[in-house]
């Protein structure tokens, strides 16, 4: 069978009508994986037994109709710890980690019956905006071999993009999930902070992170966050959704009121980005919504701020990679010094350590209050920002990406200018909201994503706009694969 | 013995304790594993504890409780909103390389302790701080000759404890020799096992202290401190700080400098030396615990704390004195320590007389306790089995003499008094029953002289008396004696 | 601007160790990037409380219940090195 249509609605679908039995719809997946992950790369490594098992076992049982998803399968960031499954972070630090215990999202997923393809490829801890900073292997855009997929969440969007699995958890710091949805063309959910569980999450930033869905349309993406959101009593900083967030409704945006962030437009995006986005906004207008500009002058200090907090707590949150009771050790070291020091300078990438440094740096005596405490105001300055706008609109809008995907290699040797590729997501993430990346179409065949941000936990409404936006514009999600990998088109 | 008491008179040491009190709960501070000791390593751990990657801490909410009680029962105040941070450093016991721990919103501040010494002063101690944080796991040094750090080959983690909730008390440097050092540990640890919430046994390690301690000559400014560690008992203390105050105005007479850095106290040969020289400046890059949330301790929440305490020393000394009429410093002593005071309470209410009871219990039974080891709970001399004693003497079966022999066979036996007097044959005969029979039978064996006494001749009354203490070996009371024979010779 | 012997003692707390090359690079990138951030200390935001979490909770605690751990060979499974079940670190200090 050919999956490279399907969404995960129409694997259900097909499921719950014995069209096609859950081992068959794994194994077209696992098939079409060994046909096109070679020039995708998205996967780090595929669970083919471990996946034909669990979809045996589906098919062996009787089917629960509480079980909607049941059979369906999904591909996992690496970042996920997934019980008796390596998860490395894309690291040479875990190359060989097998966790102990499942993530609560895993969990959740687990109990729903989906079926696990594999871990996927991702920036090293998602630290990076182009997958490129993974220990093992180089993620290519399935809409152009030759650029980045964006990242850190690389990986996964590849993979939907490229139909490699009908759906993929990813997780968002900074912009992780957003970017490279918009760069991929697929639809791409960071929830309001606290939404979904953090625990088994391997933590890049503690304040910031979230796991969310990378999907090929908004109805998918609703579903997904419905299986993983929750308040769970292993993440105190958790606190689930207030409504359920699907499934979407309403084809019209009248009566509501749009925000276009100044701020994220004009001269900080590519004239083609641009151009999209303001398609985005007429095709918005269309539909019966009022667009108006608004300024947010905080968001500029917004990367700053980020570059700090996020460096802070990773240089925190990755000291527990010291060699003493798993991942990687430095074999021979004579003291313990040493060991530290060459299992941690062998183990971790250049951007890892370099981010290590700044946070280390930022925390270190005499520099708290000038760095991490002035970010951690400039955070409230934000949330105050955006609290603002939203007493006049009801959604925010933006690019969600001020660029295309790049080339490969391209931005590697600049620090600063890969930083700026989240100028859109990041200031969402320091306010907690959530946002979501819908393709909204393409620039030089190159996809361009629409960001729409809502107030705290109003994902029920978010979603339902952006479903109205993306029925209206109708844009692939489906790369063809075509540069270099004509062999393999669907 | 002070500072001066060594030979330096012109010097004066300032000291501050920081104690590490395991809290008793359950479970540990940030996961459900259970606290325990002496369980075969790793065997008591999970994911969180072991700081594996992507897991989150979530806090105990009776640890929580027990940390406020403590701080309570300092005179702490209790601030309405406390946050945790991350205390980051490496060390192989220490499992994701932060300790969660407090910093600048601590649970409770500006506490004191008053403390009784043994002259009967009373010395305050001020308490800066009391915190909440995580214990970490444990070493063991294998390899080289001594189990020391410093001669090990290498070193094995076991992570059992790792996470036990711990409430760090730091004291103001109130303190100014090893005498009052002890006195305020003895007396802490008294209070915190009074509220119930540690064990506080410094072998086990339940109990930890450390000193920073520095030396100066009276009205000058603070001295060069250093942090005293690896004193796990009252005495260690003591030699500790003796040994270390030594140190440091040995080395300040000799024109030397004291160096700002940590020294450990060895047992075994009763010096402190340095170790850490080479060591980097501590940089724990304290942020808050992005993990867990604030905890906001209402008015409502610490009043419930604070009406649950159980009686405090201070009180206790204070109700004793009022409602036993105890002199102040028996009553301090029967306040400071829980199982003594209340099995005087115990014991004067079985006995109705608090004065004899406080005289035995601050007497033969502590010297009792004290000379086995005994806890008060575990003494074969219970409540019942001295009241029981004491009713003898009270009633005139026993001397005060005999009774100090009894005693002291109960508490090797555990048997009962009258079990002990009527296995020696000790005691006086004071059993009216077995009194009445013998004079019966004296009395119905001398009719001529009991008429006698009836026709009013109270001198006869001599006869039948020397007549008894002739049957019973003289161990009958003679008081008793006269009193039945009275009444038998009346109304036969 | 930050100097070499910061880059090295951040290094050395981070327990990181880099060649000369590295270090030259790293000094100039984290200057760089040190000086990008420094716009925010050139803000005045006496007036406002720093947010740890946008979303605010607070007591969010857990009973004193124990939960089932880890049996002792999934505990250790991962350890590079066990001995006697224990994790084995080499010589400290």
């Amino acid at each position: 069978m050919d999956v490279a249509t399907l969404t995960a609605h129409d694997c259900r679908d097909l499921l719950a009508g014995r069209e096609v039995s859950a081992v068959e719809l794994t194994r077209a997946y696992l098939d079409r994986i060994a046909q096109v992950d070679d020039v995708v790369q998205a996967y780090l490594a595929v669970d083919e037994a471990g996946a034909l098992a669990a979809a045996a076992a589906v098919d062996a049982k009787p089917r629960d109709e509480r079980l909607t998803w049941e059979g369906v399968p999904i591909g996992l960031k690496d970042i996920l710890c997934v019980k008796g499954m390596e998860t490395t972070c894309a690291s040479r630090i875990l190359k060989g980690y097998i966790p102990p215990y499942d993530a609560t999202v895993i969990a959740k997923l687990r109990a729903a019956g989906l079926i696990f393809l594999g871990k996927l490829n991702m920036d090293e801890f998602a630290m990076g905006s182009s997958t490129e900073n993974s220990a093992f292997k180089t993620t290519r855009n399935p809409w152009d071999p030759d650029r980045v997929p964006g990242g850190s969440s690389g990986g996964s969007a590849a993979c939907v993009a490229a139909a490699l699995a009908p759906w993929a958890l990813g997780t968002d710091t900074g912009g992780s999930i957003r970017q490279p949805a918009s760069l991929c063309g697929v639809v791409g959910l960071k929830p309001t902070y606290g939404a979904v569980s953090r625990y088994g999450l391997i933590a890049f930033a503690s304040s910031l992170d979230q796991i969310g869905p990378l999907t090929h349309d908004v109805r998918d993406a609703a579903a997904l966050l419905d299986l993983i959101a929750g308040r769970d009593p292993l993440d105190c900083t958790s606190t689930g959704l207030i409504e359920p967030a699907g499934p979407p409704e309403g084809d019209s945006l009248k009566g509501l009121r749009f925000g276009v962030i100044k701020e994220f437009t004009g001269e900080a995006c590519d004239a083609g980005v641009r151009r999209t986005f303001d398609s985005a906004v007429k095709a918005i207008g269309t539909l019966g919504g009022v667009c108006e500009e608004v300024s947010l002058p905080s968001v500029e200090r917004g990367i700053a701020a980020y570059y700090l907090i996020a460096p802070s707590e990773a240089s925190s949150n990755l000291a527990r990679f010291d060699g003493v009771r798993y991942g990687h050790r430095h074999a021979g070291s004579q003291d313990l010094n040493e060991m530290y020091v060459r299992t941690r300078s062998e183990g971790f990438g250049a951007e890892v350590k370099r981010r290590i440094m700044i946070g280390t740096h930022a925390l270190s005596a005499g520099y708290y209050d000038a760095y991490y405490a002035q970010a951690q105001r400039t955070r409230t300055l934000i949330i105050q920002d955006f609290a603002d706008a939203f007493d006049h609109f009801d959604f925010l809008i933006s690019p969600t990406s001020p660029t295309v995907a790049f080339k490969i290699g391209e931005r590697v040797a600049d620090p600063l200018a890969m930083y700026c590729s989240d100028l859109c997501t990041i200031p969402v993430s320091l306010a907690a909201l959530p946002a979501v990346s819908v393709p909204a179409g393409f620039s030089d065949g190159l996809p361009v994503g629409l960001q729409i941000i809502g107030p705290h936990f109003s994902e029920r409404n978010l979603l339902s706009m952006a479903h109205a936006f993306e029925q209206h514009v109708q844009v692939g999600t489906v790369a063809p694969l075509r540069a270099g990998s004509a062999e393999v088109t669907p | 013995m002070s500072a001066a008491g060594i030979g330096h008179d012109v010097w004066e040491a300032v000291i501050g304790l920081e104690i590490h009190v395991q809290l008793n709960t359950r479970t540990k501070m940030f996961c459900g594993c259970e606290v325990t000791f002496g369980e075969p390593p790793n065997t008591k751990v999970c994911p969180i504890c072991l700081g594996h990657p992507g897991v989150l801490p979530v806090t105990n909410e009776k640890a929580v409780e027990h940390a406020t009680r403590i701080a309570l029962a300092l005179n702490c105040r209790i601030a309405e909103r406390t946050i945790f941070h991350r205390k980051n450093y490496f060390y192989p016991d220490l499992p994701k390389a932060y300790q969660i721990s407090q910093y600048d919103l601590p649970l409770g501040i500006g506490g004191y302790l008053d403390v009784e010494m043994d002259d009967g002063s009373n010395l305050r101690v001020g308490i800066t701080r009391v915190h909440m944080e995580e214990d970490a796991g444990k070493l063991v040094h294998a390899g080289g000759a001594s189990g020391r750090i410093d001669g090990a080959d290498y070193s094995l983690v076991d992570f059992n404890r790792g996470g036990t909730p711990l409430v760090e008390i730091v004291s103001e440097p109130d303190i100014s020799t090893p005498d009052q050092a002890r006195a305020y540990l003895v007396q802490l640890r008294n209070l915190v096992e009074q509220l119930g919430v540690s064990d506080v046994n410094m072998e086990e390690g339940s109990l930890r202290c450390d000193a920073n301690v520095s030396v100066r000559r009276p009205g000058e400014p603070l001295g060069v401190k250093t942090e005293l560690k690896n004193m796990n008992s009252f005495r260690f203390l003591h030699r500790g700080l003796e040994a270390e105050i030594e140190r440091q105005v040995t080395a300040l007479e000799a024109g030397e400098r004291v160096v700002q850095e940590t020294v450990h106290f060895d047992p075994a040969t009763g010096t402190v030396s340095t170790l850490r020289s080479k060591e980097e400046a501590h940089d724990y890059r304290y942020f808050p615990e992005p993990d867990l949330t604030p905890i906001v301790l209402d008015a409502a929440f610490v009043d419930r704390v604070r009406a649950a305490l159980p009686e405090l020393p201070a009180a206790r000394k204070e109700r004793l004195v009022s409602q036993f009429d105890l002199a102040p410093k028996d009553a301090a002593l029967l306040a400071a320590n829980k199982p003594l005071g209340d099995y005087f309470e115990a014991l004067a209410a079985a006995t109705g007389d608090a004065r004899i009871s406080v005289n035995w219990v601050l007497g033969d039974f502590s010297a009792h306790v004290n000379s086995t080891g005994l806890q008060v709970a575990e003494s074969p001399v219970t409540v019942e089995l001295l009241a029981g004693l004491l009713g003898l003497v009270a009633n005139g079966t026993l001397s005060g003499k005999m009774a100090k022999e009894v005693f002291e066979t109960m508490a090797e036996t555990g048997q009962s008094a009258g079990e002990i007097v009527a296995e020696k044959g000790l005691g006086q005969i004071s059993d009216a029953d077995e009194l009445e029979a013998i004079i019966n039978r004296i009395v119905s064996a001398n009719p001529g002289p009991a008429e006698e006494f009836r026709q009013g001749r109270e001198k006869i009354l001599g006869f039948f008396v020397g007549q008894v203490m002739k049957e019973t070996r003289g161990q009958a009371n003679p008081q008793l004696v006269n009193e039945l024979l009275r009444k038998h010779l009346s109304s036969a | 601007m930050i100097s070499r012997e910061e880059v090295e003692h951040v290094a050395r707390l981070a327990r990181l160790h880099f060649d000369e090359d590295e270090l030259a690079r790293l000094q100039s990138e984290l200057g760089t990037i040190i000086d990008y951030v420094n716009r925010l200390s050139e803000l005045d935001l006496s007036g406002l409380e720093p947010t740890s979490h946008a979303v605010p909770l607070e007591n969010v605690l857990r009973a004193d219940e124990p939960v089932a751990g880890l049996a002792h060979e999934e505990a250790t499974r991962n350890g590079p090195d066990i001995e006697r079940g224990q994790f084995v670190v080499p010589r400290i200090g």
